[in-house]
């Protein structure tokens, strides 16, 4: 094998890796992440791998495949990004695809709907509960915590479309900037 | 419905939950509840919140889950065959990464440029607690009378919400309230 399309399978595999044995998704994969491609495969450095956190994090989509289409285009260009970006996606296609076709056909069975009554709830908690470390890690603080309830309401009561939302908070964000840039020249 | 014009939609709109879902994972949800439950009636409340649940206990992030699993539902639950429905899983999951593959490739080439850009700091100032706000409406559009059947679902919620904070692994956690729903709720 030559050593380019060697370096494709070495990215599809630290990647399907990766995907394989991450539960939880996006923050929880980042320390394994960072075990493979910073300290086994030294693709990255330590600086490298947070700057391209902090931008995987502020583009839209799962932080896991925008991490993984970076480090693979870093490393073989936009080809080594699509073998690592498959090599993230692939093992949850397969489990999933697996629950699905076996769970819809015990769906209506009672005992799987007992379990379910009680995992419901349990699934909301745990959306609640990382919440306040996001908060501060987001630099929540008495200025702006008018920002998320404000969103909060508005998605939730108003129904207002998520989409809206997001190009609003961007607007909202550039306007301001603009409007200090203004003031300082003045 | 034709088969091309549901698998269509089904692309539309998880393009859509790609390109918009900033903050991934939970901030993610709201997007998805309302494109596949609100708008196009896909899945059921219930039906999207046991969807979180197998995300939280499988690997992979929610937005693949949700992808494969609702590209499925969606195409068999309109009567199509099962062969059908693992190509609208398909089209799914590779509708919700198309916006990223074309974004980080345009970050790669632009990279260090992007990093101490003005305007990216600007949004992102408002983006990045908007988010948090998202996490939240995900929540509270999940309390509903769907998930939350009597006082036995709140005190799971409680139960679960402290000994989440005190760090227990949340895939032990929704085992637990598994079993704690076959006692809790006789046939």
């Amino acid at each position: 094998m030559s050593t380019r399309k060697k370096q494709y399978w070495e990215l599809f595999l630290v990647f399907f890796k990766i995907g394989a044995f991450t539960f939880g998704g996006g923050y929880a994969m980042i320390p394994l992440i960072r075990n493979e491609v910073v300290n086994k495969k030294l693709w990255l450095s330590d600086d490298e791998f947070m700057d391209m956190l902090a931008i995987a994090q502020s583009m839209p989509g799962p932080i896991a495949l925008n991490t993984a289409l970076f480090v693979g285009n870093k490393r073989s260009g936009f080809k080594g990004s699509l073998f690592s970006g498959a090599g993230v996606i692939l093992p949850s296609f397969i489990v999933i695809l697996l629950i699905a076709l076996i769970f819809t056909q015990f769906k209506e069975n009672t005992v799987v709907e007992r379990i379910f009554r009680g995992i419901r709830p349990a699934v909301v908690a745990l959306i609640v509960a990382p919440l306040l470390g996001l908060g501060k890690s987001a630099g929540i603080n008495l200025k702006n915590i008018w920002i998320p309830v404000i969103v909060a309401l508005s998605v939730w009561l108003l129904k207002i479309s998520p989409v809206y939302v997001i190009l609003a908070a961007i607007l909202l964000g550039v306007s301001h900037y603009l409007f200090a840039k203004q003031t300082l020249k003045k | 419905m034709e088969l091309t014009d549901l698998l269509l939609s089904l692309f539309v709109s998880f393009l859509k939950i790609g390109l918009f879902g900033f903050g991934g994972g939970y901030a993610m949800l709201p997007l998805i509840q309302r494109e596949v439950v609100d708008v196009h009636g896909w899945i059921s409340v219930s039906d999207f919140t046991d969807i979180v649940a197998i995300s939280q206990t499988t690997p992979g992030p929610i937005a693949f889950n949700s992808a494969t699993y609702i590209g499925y539902t969606a195409v068999t639950g309109m009567g199509f065959s099962q062969g059908y429905g693992v190509l609208g899983s398909a089209i799914c999951t590779l509708a919700v990464s198309l916006p990223s593959l074309v974004i980080m490739t345009a970050v790669c080439a632009f990279f260090f440029r992007l990093k101490s850009n003005p305007w990216m700091q600007a949004s992102l100032s408002v983006l990045k607690p908007a988010i948090i706000g998202l996490i939240a409406s995900a929540a509270l559009m999940l309390m509903n009378g769907h998930n939350f059947i009597d006082y036995k679902s709140w005190i799971i919620f409680g139960v679960v919400l402290v000994a989440s904070l005190k760090k227990v692994d949340p895939i032990l956690l929704i085992m637990l309230s598994g079993v704690a729903g076959l006692f809790l709720y006789p046939a």
